[in-house]
C-alpha cells in the first residue's frame, strides 16, 4: 500500500474545495460542514476520521448530492476538473453511481429484499452501462468472483436474506464496482460487521484497489482500520478539518490535540483481581436456551439451540466478559441468566435457585439484577423525561416513595453518572449517544443492584465516548462492589474490564479463563482468529496481574 | 457538570416530541388554516343557532322553499296578494289600494253586513302579519281598515320543504354530525387502544383469541348490525354513537396491535421488563404513550369517516329523527329536491365537505408532524 502514496502528486480525481453544508432545523440553521478541502487521486486511499457528528459523512453525502431535503451545500466538488455540485439530476447521474460510487454502513438494509442478487447487480449495468442482459449476467458473476463470494454461481440466484452480513457487504461492493468507477466512497462499510468479517472486507478493498487502481475515500471512526488501509488521513471535528497528512505521520506525530485524543481512545488498564473468598453472585450450570422455529401448519417445529450447556460462576465484584461474534448466543445467555428467557439447566443468584422462576418470585430480585442495552437510542422510551426514565425502577420497587424523594434520588444518580441533574426534565432525543448510555446506566444504578448484565453497552458509541463509559463502569463497580456480566464483541473493551472471559461460538463455549491468559495465550483457533482480527494494540506498559 | 449541587439544580424544561411536532404542525399552512376553520365551524355550530332568530323546528308555512337571500321576507310585492289570500275566506271585500309602509300594512275592507271583529285572525294566521286590528271603522260598521304589522324574517340560506330556516338547521345538523364524529371516535379509540395494546402486548394465545374475536365482528355486515340495533332499541341518538363506535374500534384495535407488536420488541420495553415493571405499568407508561402518534393520525381520519357514515345511515333513514337533523339528513332532503331548489342541497353539502376537507388536511399535517423519520 505504501507504494501508492507516490500517486499523491498526480492530478486528483475527486477534489472537494471549501465545502459547506448547512441544515435548516427547528432551532434555526445548523452548520454541519464548515469549509472542508479533501482531494483524492487515482489509486489512493484517503480516510476521513472523526467522531459522530463531526460532519465526515455529510461531507461526502453533499459531494454526491445526497443531502436530505433541509440540507444545502456550497463550495466546489470537482470530478476530473468538472464541478458536480448542484448539477441537474440527469447530468449528475452520469457521474454519480457510474464514475463515483458509494457503499454504506448497513448491508442489511442497502439491498432490496425482493430482488435476487443477480437482478440487483445487473440492473445498473443495463441502465447505466448499456450492457445486454446476457452480458450483464456474465459480468455480475465475474464481479461476485472478484469480491470473493463463495460459490458465486449459486449465490447469484440468492435473495439478500439468504446471505450473511459480510456477504451482503461484498455484494454491495460488487454493485459499486459494476460500472468501473474511478472513485469509491465507503461510509463506515465495516462498522456493522463482526471483527473477523471486517478484516476480510478490508483485505478485499485493499486487494481490489491494488488490482483496479481506483481511488477510495474511506469514512470511519475506527483508527485501527485507518492505520491498516489508508495512505492519507483527514481528521475532522465539528465540521472542520483539524489535521490532514500521511497516515504514518499522523499516527506517529499527531499535531492536533483532538487527533491525539482519538489515538489514545483505546480503553486502557485492566481490572484489579478480586479475591477468591468473595461470595458467588451468579452461578449458571449447563444453561441452555432453545427456540422453536415453526415450520408451518401441523408440522413439528424445529428446535434451534441458541445457547448450549454453558456454565459460569461470577463472584462479587468480578466482571465476566462474554465474547463472540453476532449470532454466537452471548446476548441470549445474558437474558437467560436474568430469567428474561426460559432456559434449561440451573441458575443460582446469591445461592437462591432462580431457574425459570415466575414473575412473582423474580420481582423482588429484579432490583438486584439489572440489564444495560447496546442501543442507547432504542433503550430509552422517547416520550418519557430522563427523570421519569431513571426513577421508573423506584416506582416498582419502592412504591412508598414520594415524588419529591424520587426526584432527589434521580438527581443523585444522574450526578453519579456525571450528568447534570438540571437536565432531568429533558427528553432522551435531546442527548448524545454517550449521554444516553449514561442515562441507561443511571436507570440501573438508582436501584443499587448487585449484578448488572451489560449487553454491548459501548458498541454503538465513538471510541472516545466508549473510553469514558468504560471509566464510568469501572468507577461504579469499585464504589458499589458491583458484579458485571459484560457482553461484547469488542475485545479491547473486554480486556480492559473483565476478570474472566468466556469465548462463545454458535451457542457453545469454546474457551474460558482469566483475561490475561485468554488474550496472551489463546488456545482455541477461533479465539486466536478473533484476537488477530481485532488488531489490538499490544499491552504496552500494562502491568499484567497485580 | 458533576459539581452541580443536587438540590440547587433547577430542572431545565425539555422539549418533548410533542413540542417538536407542534412546531412542525404550526409551520404547515394548510393544517393550521384547517384547524382555524374547524374551530370556527365548531363555534358557529354551537353558538350560531342562538343568533339566527329561528328555531330549528320552527315551521313558516308561508315561506316553504324560499331561496337564500340577504333581504328580509316578505317582499313588498308579495304582501298584498298574501293579504288577499288570507282574507279570501273571511267573506269581505278587499279594497284595491292596500298601503304598505313603515313595517305596517293597511288593508281597506268592506262587507255587505256588519264587519266581524274576528276577521283579523285570518290575517294573523300566517307568518307574514302580526298584531292585526280594525281601524277607521265606518259608522255603519260595513267598512274599515285592517292594520297589521309585517313580520320581517331573514332566511340567509332559505328554507326547506316544510318552511324551516335552513341556516339554523344546517348549524344544528353540524352540532349533531360533529358530536357523533367526535363521540364515536372517542368510543372507538378507547376500546380499540385498550383492546389492541392488550392483545399485542400479551401475545401468544391471548392475542390469537382476541384477534379472532375481532375477525368475527368484522364479518358482521355493518348495515345489518345497525338495523338489528334499531329493531331492539328503537331509533336513538346515543345508539348511533355506540353502533358506529362499536364497529370502528375494530380497525383501531388492529392498527394498535400491530404497533404494539413492534413496540414491545423495542429495547426500552425490554428494559422495563428487566426492571420488574408489571404488565399494566409497561402498557401505561411505555406502550400507550408511544402509540399516540398513529392513534392521533387515525383519529383525524376516523372523525370524517364517522361523519360520512352517520350521513349515510341518516340518508337511509336509520339515523337521527325529525325534527332533529344532521348534515346527512339535510343532504338527503336536498337531494330529493335538487331540481326545484338546489340550494337546499348546496349549503349542507358545502358545510359537510369543507369540514371533512379541513379534517383531512389536519390529519395530513399531523402525520407529517409526528413522523419520527423526520428527526
Amino acid at each position: 500500500m505504501t507504494a501508492m502514496t507516490d500517486a499523491v502528486g498526480v492530478e486528483p480525481v475527486l477534489d472537494i474545495q471549501n465545502l459547506r453544508v448547512t441544515f435548516q432545523t427547528n432551532d434555526g440553521p445548523v452548520a454541519a460542514v464548515r469549509g472542508v478541502d479533501i482531494s483524492v487521486s487515482k489509486g489512493e486511499t484517503v480516510a476521513i476520521v472523526g467522531e459522530s457528528g463531526s460532519g465526515k459523512s455529510q461531507t461526502m453525502m453533499a459531494a454526491m448530492g445526497l443531502l436530505s431535503d433541509n440540507g444545502r451545500a456550497e463550495g466546489r466538488v470537482l470530478y476530473r476538473g468538472e464541478d458536480i455540485l448542484g448539477l441537474p439530476l440527469k447530468r449528475l447521474n452520469t457521474v454519480r453511481g457510474a464514475r463515483i460510487t458509494m457503499i454504506f454502513q448497513e448491508p442489511m438494509t442497502s439491498l432490496d429484499p425482493l430482488y435476487s442478487i443477480e437482478r440487483q447487480l445487473c440492473e445498473p449495468m443495463i441502465e447505466h452501462g448499456g450492457l445486454g442482459r446476457k452480458a450483464a449476467a456474465a459480468r455480475a458473476l465475474d464481479l461476485l468472483k472478484l469480491v470473493g463470494i463463495p460459490a458465486p454461481e449459486d449465490k447469484i440466484k440468492a435473495y439478500p436474506y439468504e446471505l450473511s452480513g459480510g456477504q451482503r457487504q461484498r455484494v454491495m461492493i460488487a454493485m459499486a464496482l459494476a460500472n468501473d468507477p474511478d472513485v469509491l466512497i465507503a461510509d463506515e462499510p465495516t462498522t456493522a460487521l463482526d471483527v473477523t468479517t471486517q478484516a476480510q472486507i478490508l483485505e478485499l478493498l485493499a486487494d481490489l484497489q491494488k488490482r483496479i487502481g481506483i481511488a477510495v475515500v474511506f469514512i470511519t471512526h475506527d483508527l485501527g482500520i485507518v492505520r491498516r488501509i489508508a495512505d492519507r488521513v483527514v481528521v475532522m471535528k465539528d465540521g472542520e478539518v483539524v489535521e490532514a497528512g500521511q497516515t504514518a505521520k499522523i499516527f506517529d506525530h499527531p499535531a492536533h490535540p483532538y487527533t491525539r485524543m482519538l489515538l489514545d481512545a483505546e480503553p486502557e488498564g485492566e481490572k484489579p483481581p478480586v479475591g477468591e473468598d468473595k461470595p458467588i453472585v451468579i452461578d449458571g450450570q449447563k444453561v441452555g436456551v432453545s427456540f422453536a422455529i415453526p415450520r408451518g401448519f401441523m408440522k413439528q417445529p424445529v428446535l434451534f439451540h441458541a445457547v448450549e450447556d454453558v456454565s459460569l460462576v461470577v463472584r462479587e465484584g468480578q466482571t465476566l466478559g462474554i465474547v463472540g461474534e453476532s449470532g454466537s448466543g452471548k446476548s441470549t445467555l445474558g437474558r437467560a441468566l436474568l430469567q428474561l428467557l426460559p432456559h434449561s439447566g440451573r441458575v443460582h443468584f446469591d445461592g437462591q435457585d432462580i431457574s425459570n422462576a415466575g414473575k412473582q418470585v423474580m420481582r423482588p430480585l429484579r432490583r438486584q439484577m439489572q440489564l444495560v442495552f447496546q442501543d442507547p437510542f432504542g433503550s430509552l422510551s422517547p416520550r418519557m423525561t430522563v427523570g421519569q426514565v431513571v426513577t421508573e425502577g423506584l416506582l416498582v420497587h419502592e412504591p412508598g416513595l414520594s415524588a419529591g424523594e424520587r426526584d432527589r434520588r434521580a438527581c443523585q444518580v444522574l450526578e453519579e453518572v456525571s450528568l447534570d441533574p438540571a437536565m432531568r426534565n429533558r427528553y432522551p432525543h435531546e442527548f448524545s449517544g454517550g449521554q444516553r448510555q449514561r442515562i441507561a446506566i443511571a436507570r440501573t444504578m438508582v436501584l443499587k443492584p448487585r449484578l448488572v448484565v451489560l449487553d454491548e453497552p459501548t458498541s454503538a458509541l465513538d471510541r472516545t465516548v466508549q473510553k469514558q463509559i468504560v471509566e464510568l463502569l469501572r468507577g461504579l463497580q469499585a464504589e458499589h462492589r458491583l458484579t458485571y456480566v459484560f457482553i461484547s464483541h469488542d475485545l479491547a473493551v473486554v480486556r480492559a474490564l473483565a476478570d474472566t472471559v468466556v469465548v462463545m461460538k454458535t451457542g457453545k463455549v469454546v474457551e474460558a479463563g482469566p483475561t490475561a491468559a485468554i488474550f496472551e495465550a489463546p488456545r482455541d483457533p477461533y479465539t486466536r482468529d478473533l484476537i488477530a482480527a481485532a488488531a489490538l494494540e499490544p499491552m504496552h506498559g500494562r502491568v499484567v496481574g497485580a | 457538570m458533576a459539581t452541580m449541587k443536587t438540590t440547587a439544580a433547577a430542572p431545565v424544561r425539555g422539549r418533548s416530541l410533542w413540542d417538536d411536532a407542534l412546531i412542525r404542525l404550526k409551520r404547515n399552512r394548510a393544517a393550521t388554516l384547517s384547524l382555524g376553520f374547524l374551530v370556527a365551524m365548531a363555534l358557529a355550530c354551537i353558538i350560531g343557532p342562538l343568533l339566527t332568530g329561528h328555531g330549528y323546528d320552527q315551521v313558516y308555512r308561508s315561506y316553504v322553499k324560499v331561496g337564500p337571500s340577504l333581504t328580509p321576507y316578505p317582499r313588498a310585492e308579495t304582501v298584498a296578494p298574501a293579504a288577499r289570500r288570507a282574507l279570501r275566506r273571511a267573506r269581505v271585500e278587499v279594497g284595491e289600494d292596500i298601503v304598505i309602509g313603515d313595517g305596517i300594512v293597511r288593508i281597506p275592507v268592506s262587507s255587505e253586513g256588519e264587519l266581524d271583529q274576528r276577521i283579523v285572525r285570518y290575517i294573523d294566521r300566517g307568518d307574514i302579519f302580526s298584531g292585526a286590528r280594525l281601524e277607521d271603522l265606518a259608522a255603519d260598521g260595513r267598512s274599515a281598515v285592517i292594520v297589521a304589522d309585517i313580520e320581517q324574517l331573514t332566511f340567509l340560506f332559505g328554507t326547506d320543504a316544510t318552511g324551516r330556516d335552513l341556516l339554523t338547521r344546517t348549524l344544528i345538523a353540524g352540532r349533531i354530525s360533529m358530536t357523533i364524529g367526535l363521540l364515536a371516535t372517542v368510543v372507538a379509540i378507547v376500546i380499540g387502544v385498550t383492546y389492541g395494546s392488550l392483545s399485542g402486548y400479551l401475545g401468544g394465545r391471548a392475542d390469537l383469541l382476541m384477534m379472532r374475536i375481532v375477525d368475527v365482528l368484522y364479518s358482521l355486515p355493518f348495515i345489518f348490525f345497525v338495523i338489528l340495533l334499531v329493531v331492539f332499541f328503537g331509533r336513538n341518538f346515543v345508539l348511533m354513537f355506540i353502533a358506529v363506535g362499536a364497529v370502528e374500534w375494530l380497525d383501531m384495535a388492529r392498527i394498535v396491535r400491530g404497533q404494539t407488536l413492534t413496540l414491545k420488541r423495542q429495547e426500552f420495553v425490554q428494559a422495563a421488563e428487566a426492571l420488574g415493571v408489571e404488565n399494566i405499568g409497561i402498557l401505561r407508561r411505555h406502550i400507550i404513550p408511544n402509540l399516540t402518534g398513529p392513534v392521533v393520525i387515525y383519529m383525524t381520519l376516523l372523525v370524517p369517516k364517522v361523519i360520512l357514515l352517520e350521513s349515510f345511515l341518516s340518508f337511509l333513514g336509520l339515523g337521527v329523527q325529525e325534527p332533529m337533523t344532521s348534515w346527512g339528513v339535510l343532504i338527503s332532503e336536498g337531494a330529493r329536491d335538487i331540481e326545484g331548489n338546489p340550494t337546499m342541497l348546496l349549503f349542507p353539502a358545502l358545510f359537510l365537505t369543507s369540514t371533512l376537507f379541513a379534517l383531512n388536511f389536519i390529519g395530513d399535517g399531523l402525520r407529517d408532524a409526528l413522523d419520527p423519520k423526520d428527526r
